[in-house]
C-alpha cells in the first residue's frame, strides 16, 4: 500500500508553501480585492510562471516541465491555501487539461508553450444563465468558422487571452477555441461573490474560433475536462479547508471568553473537529481522484465526482465556522475570514453545483455496477 | 501511489487467505451467520477453536514479541489479517477485547511469572478475558468510578457495580479498575488489578438493551477477594494503566457495522419511489446516496493512508482516529432515510412482512448504541480537538479535591 504522495512530492509542496507565503500574502491577495480594476496580480503571475508551475503537467515537448499530474496538486492544495489571486485554475486545471486530452498537434505547439510561459491566459466560457449549460438552451453558435454570443460569468474572463467556448454546433454542441483579443470579441467586467477573481461577460460577434476535438462533442469533452478539473480544484479546496482550520484553531487558543480560551468550550471543540473530520473525508477522496488522474484509471469519473463533492462540502463547513468561531471579528472586512468564504463558494459553483455532480457520481455507480 | 502490497506483505496475505480458506467460511456463503445457525454454547465451542488455529498457524499476537508467544510482526500485518479475516464469517468475536485490549495491559504491567501463565492460554483461546471499568456513574468520565478495594492482609476485598461489560458471562479472567483510595483526587486514587471471574462474589447480569437483545452485563462485586500481588502498575497508578488498555479500544472497535450506502442502493431498486419509479430513481434519494457513498469512501481511503504509514513503518497520522464517528453516524442515517423511504409499512419488524428481514430497523436501533460505545461521539470529538488540533482541555472542577468530596448527581 502506497497511498501517499512521494517525499520529492512533499518537497515541492513544501517549497511553494514557502514560494507563495512570500509572494502571496494576504496583502497581495487584499490588493486585488480592493481595486475593482485589477483583474490579478501580473507580478505574482510572472513569479510563478519563472517557477514552471505553468507548465508543470505540460510535457518538454511542448514547453512544460514534463512532472506529471500528482505534481500538480500538490501545488494546487498550495494555491488553494495562499488563495492565490491569479488565473491559475481557469489556465492550468481547465485550458492546459483540455488541450492536453483533446488538442491537435498543431493547436497544442501553437498555445502551450506560451501558457507554460505565463503569456496565454486560458479561460472556460459556457454559462448564459442561472443552470447547467446545456444543448436545449445554448444561444451561443459556432457555424464552423466563428463563434456568436454572450457568455455569463465567465471567471478570470477580463485577463485571459484564450477562451474555451461551449456552443450549439450543427446537430449537438461543440468546444471551441476563441482568441479573447482578437476581433470579435468584447470582454467586460462584472462584479462577482469572490472579487479576488476577476469575472467577465464575453460577447462574441463572429469571432474567429477553432474546433476543439471532434464536431459534436462539446458537452461530452466538456465533462471529460470537468472530471480533470474537479481533482485539480479539491486540491485546492483542501488547502483553503485547511487554511480555515487553523485559523480558526489558532483564534480559539489565543481569544478568551468568560475567563478561558474559547478553544476549551466544547461548542468550539465540536465545531472543529467537525470541520477535521470533514477535511479527512475530503483529503482521501481527493487523494484517490490524484491517483486516477496520474494513472489515465477507468475509475476517474466516479472518483473525480466524489472529490469534488468532499471538498466543497469541506470548503464550505470550513469557511463558514470560521466565521462563527471568530464571532463579531470574522463578519469584519479587516479579518481574512470572508476571503475564504468567498473563493469556497467560487470553488463550488464553477465546473458544475456539488448537487449537479451528486447525480453524476450515482448515475457513474449505476454504470459501474452494471459492467 | 499504488494499492499494493510489498512482497513480504503480499506473501503474509498468501499465507492468510490460505489459513481462512482451511478454517471458515466466506460471508455470505450460507443464509446464515454462523452466530444464528449454532447455539451459545456451539458457538463458543467454535470460537475457541479456531482462535487456537490461528495460534498454531501464527496468526495469533501477530504484533506482540516473540517472547509472549507472539509474531513480532510490524501492525500492518495485523491490519493485513484483519482485511482478509473480514471476508469470512470467523468467530474471532469472543477473543476481541481480551486479545485487543486486556492481554496487552497484562503483558505490560504483570510479572514474568503470570504472563508465562496466562497469555499463552488467552492466545490459544482457552481462556476469555474481559474488561471492567464502566460504572453506572462513570462513563465518559471513568475515574469517577465508585468500585472500591479494601486492604485486607495479602488480599483486597472489592465491593461495588461494573457495567456495559461484553462477555462477561463468558470470560474466564477480567481486568477491573477499582478506588483504592477515596482520600485522593480522582485520578489518582485508583488502582487496577486482574481477576478470576469464577471469584466467589461476582455475579454477573445481562442487561436488556433497548433494542430488545442483550449483548453486555453487569456486574456486581460482593466482597470479592482478590490477591495483592494480581494488582497490576502499582497502587494509585490504576489511570496510567487503563490509559495502556484504553489505547488500543478504538482500535479494537471499527469495521462495517451494517447496511451501506451499496446495500441501501441495491434495495432501493426494489422500492416504490414518489413518481411512479423505483426509490433507486427518486433524485432526493440519489442525492443521499451520493453523500453516503462519499463518506463510505472516505473513511475506506483514510484507512488506505493508515495502512501506507503502518507499511512504511511510520505512525499513523490523526485521520486513524475519525473513524467509528463516520460508521456509526451513517448507519444510523441510511437506516433512518430506509426506514422513511417505506412509509408506514417502514414501522414493521415481523420479519414475515418487513423487507431485508428487517435489517435496517435492527441496524437503527443498533446504530443508537454504537455512537456511544467505546468512547462517545462527543467524547471522540473532544480527542480530536485537543490531540489533534491542540486545543486546551475544559476546565477541570475535580482536579485538587479528595474523590470523597466530590459532588455527584445520578
Amino acid at each position: 500500500m502506497n497511498f501517499d504522495f512521494s517525499d520529492d512530492q512533499k518537497y515541492l509542496k513544501e517549497q511553494a508553501r514557502k514560494f507563495l507565503s512570500e509572494q502571496s500574502s494576504m496583502a497581495t491577495v487584499r490588493a486585488v480585492l480592493n481595486d475593482e480594476h485589477k483583474s490579478h496580480d501580473a507580478a505574482l503571475w510572472k513569479a510563478i510562471a519563472e517557477m514552471g508551475w505553468l507548465g508543470a503537467a505540460i510535457p518538454e515537448d511542448y514547453g512544460g516541465l514534463g512532472l506529471g499530474e500528482l505534481e500538480l496538486c500538490v501545488l494546487a492544495e498550495e494555491m488553494g491555501r495562499s488563495l492565490a489571486p491569479v488565473p491559475w485554475a481557469s489556465t492550468v486545471y481547465f485550458f492546459a487539461e483540455a488541450l492536453k486530452i483533446a488538442g491537435t498537434d498543431a493547436q497544442k505547439s501553437a498555445i502551450l508553450p506560451k501558457l507554460a510561459e505565463g503569456t496565454v491566459i486560458g479561460c472556460v466560457a459556457a454559462s448564459e444563465g442561472p443552470g447547467e449549460p446545456r444543448a436545449a438552451t445554448l444561444k451561443t453558435v459556432f457555424d464552423g468558422t466563428s463563434v456568436t454570443g454572450m457568455k455569463v460569468p465567465v471567471t478570470d474572463g477580463d485577463c485571459a487571452t484564450h477562451a474555451l467556448v461551449l456552443a450549439k454546433h450543427q446537430e449537438g454542441t461543440s468546444l471551441v477555441i476563441v482568441d479573447v483579443t482578437g476581433a470579435g470579441v468584447e470582454a467586460r467586467a462584472i462584479k462577482s461573490f469572490d472579487p479576488t477573481r476577476s469575472h467577465a461577460t464575453l460577447t462574441f460577434t463572429k469571432a474567429p474560433a477553432q474546433l476543439l476535438g471532434e464536431a459534436g462533442d462539446g458537452e461530452a469533452l466538456l465533462q471529460r475536462i470537468y472530471d480533470r478539473a474537479a481533482v485539480l480544484l479539491a486540491f485546492e479546496q483542501i488547502g483553503g479547508s485547511q487554511a480555515c482550520l487553523d485559523m480558526a484553531t489558532d483564534y480559539a487558543k489565543g481569544r478568551y471568553a468568560f475567563s478561558r480560551q474559547i478553544g476549551s468550550f466544547q461548542a468550539i471543540k465540536h465545531k472543529l473537529a467537525d470541520m477535521y473530520v470533514a477535511l479527512e473525508i475530503a483529503r482521501s477522496n481527493a487523494f484517490y481522484g490524484a491517483w486516477a488522474l496520474s494513472s489515465d484509471a477507468p475509475e476517474l469519473p466516479l472518483a473525480a465526482a466524489a472529490a469534488r463533492i468532499a471538498a466543497c462540502e469541506a470548503y464550505y463547513l470550513a469557511s463558514k465556522e470560521n466565521i462563527q468561531t471568530h464571532g463579531g471579528m470574522g463578519f469584519t472586512w479587516e479579518v481574512d475570514c470572508h476571503l475564504y468564504y468567498r473563493r469556497a463558494k467560487l470553488l463550488a459553483v464553477q465546473a458544475g453545483a456539488p448537487s449537479l455532480w451528486k447525480e453524476k457520481l450515482v448515475r457513474r455507480l449505476e454504470m459501474r455496477n452494471a459492467a | 501511489m499504488d494499492f499494493n502490497d510489498t512482497p513480504e506483505e503480499a506473501a503474509f496475505r498468501q499465507r492468510a487467505q490460505a489459513f481462512l480458506a482451511a478454517h471458515a467460511q466466506p460471508k455470505g456463503s450460507q443464509t446464515e451467520s454462523l452466530q444464528k445457525r449454532l447455539s451459545d454454547k456451539e458457538y463458543m465451542l467454535a470460537a475457541k477453536a479456531y482462535q487456537k488455529a490461528k495460534a498454531e498457524n501464527g496468526f495469533a499476537g501477530i504484533t506482540w514479541p516473540k517472547e509472549q508467544g507472539g509474531q513480532g510482526l510490524a501492525p500492518i500485518f495485523s491490519v493485513i489479517f484483519g482485511q482478509e479475516e473480514a471476508k469470512y464469517d470467523a468467530p474471532a468475536g469472543p477473543f476481541t477485547i481480551g486479545l485487543g485490549m486486556c492481554v496487552p495491559t497484562v503483558i505490560a504491567f504483570a510479572t514474568d511469572a503470570q504472563k508465562e501463565r496466562h497469555v499463552g492460554p488467552a492466545l490459544r483461546g482457552e481462556e476469555i478475558w474481559c474488561q471492567l471499568f464502566s460504572e453506572p456513574s462513570a462513563g465518559s468520565d471513568v475515574a469517577g468510578l465508585k468500585t472500591k478495594a479494601v486492604r485486607d492482609g495479602d488480599d483486597w476485598v472489592i465491593n461495588g457495580q461494573k457495567v456495559w461489560t461484553s462477555g462477561a458471562h463468558y470470560s474466564d479472567w477480567g481486568i477491573v479498575l477499582v478506588r483504592t483510595n477515596a482520600d485522593k483526587a480522582k485520578h489518582k486514587g485508583l488502582s487496577m488489578f486482574f481477576i478470576d471471574m469464577k471469584s466467589p462474589g461476582i455475579d454477573v447480569r445481562p442487561i436488556h438493551q433497548m433494542s430488545g437483545g442483550s449483548n453486555f452485563n453487569e456486574v456486581y462485586f460482593t466482597d470479592v477477594r482478590v490477591p495483592h500481588s494480581q494488582m497490576l502498575g502499582g497502587e494509585g497508578n490504576g489511570w496510567s494503566v487503563a490509559l495502556v488498555t484504553l489505547m488500543n479500544e478504538r482500535l479494537a472497535v471499527g469495521g462495517s457495522p451494517g447496511p451501506d450506502y451499496k446495500e441501501i442502493f441495491e434495495w432501493a431498486k426494489t422500492m416504490p419511489g414518489q413518481n411512479g419509479g423505483t426509490l433507486a430513481e427518486d433524485q432526493s434519494f440519489r442525492q443521499k446516496v451520493a453523500d453516503w457513498f462519499v463518506r463510505a469512501e472516505g473513511y475506506k481511503l483514510a484507512k488506505f493512508r493508515t495502512m501506507t504509514a503502518l507499511s512504511k513503518g511510520q505512525t499513523p497520522g490523526p485521520e486513524s482516529s475519525i473513524g467509528k464517528i463516520i460508521t456509526a453516524n451513517q448507519l444510523q442515517d441510511i437506516t433512518h432515510h430506509a426506514m422513511e423511504a417505506m412509509d408506514h409499512f417502514g414501522i414493521i419488524t415481523d420479519t414475515a412482512y418487513a423487507p431485508s428481514e428487517g435489517v435496517f430497523q435492527q441496524s437503527h436501533m443498533w446504530a443508537a448504541g454504537l455512537r456511544i460505545a467505546g468512547g462517545t461521539d462527543e467524547i471522540l470529538k473532544n480527542i480530536i480537538a485537543e490531540r489533534i488540533l491542540g486545543l486546551p482541555g475544559d476546565v477541570r472542577v475535580d482536579k485538587d479535591v479528595a474523590f470523597k468530596d466530590l459532588p455527584s448527581g445520578r
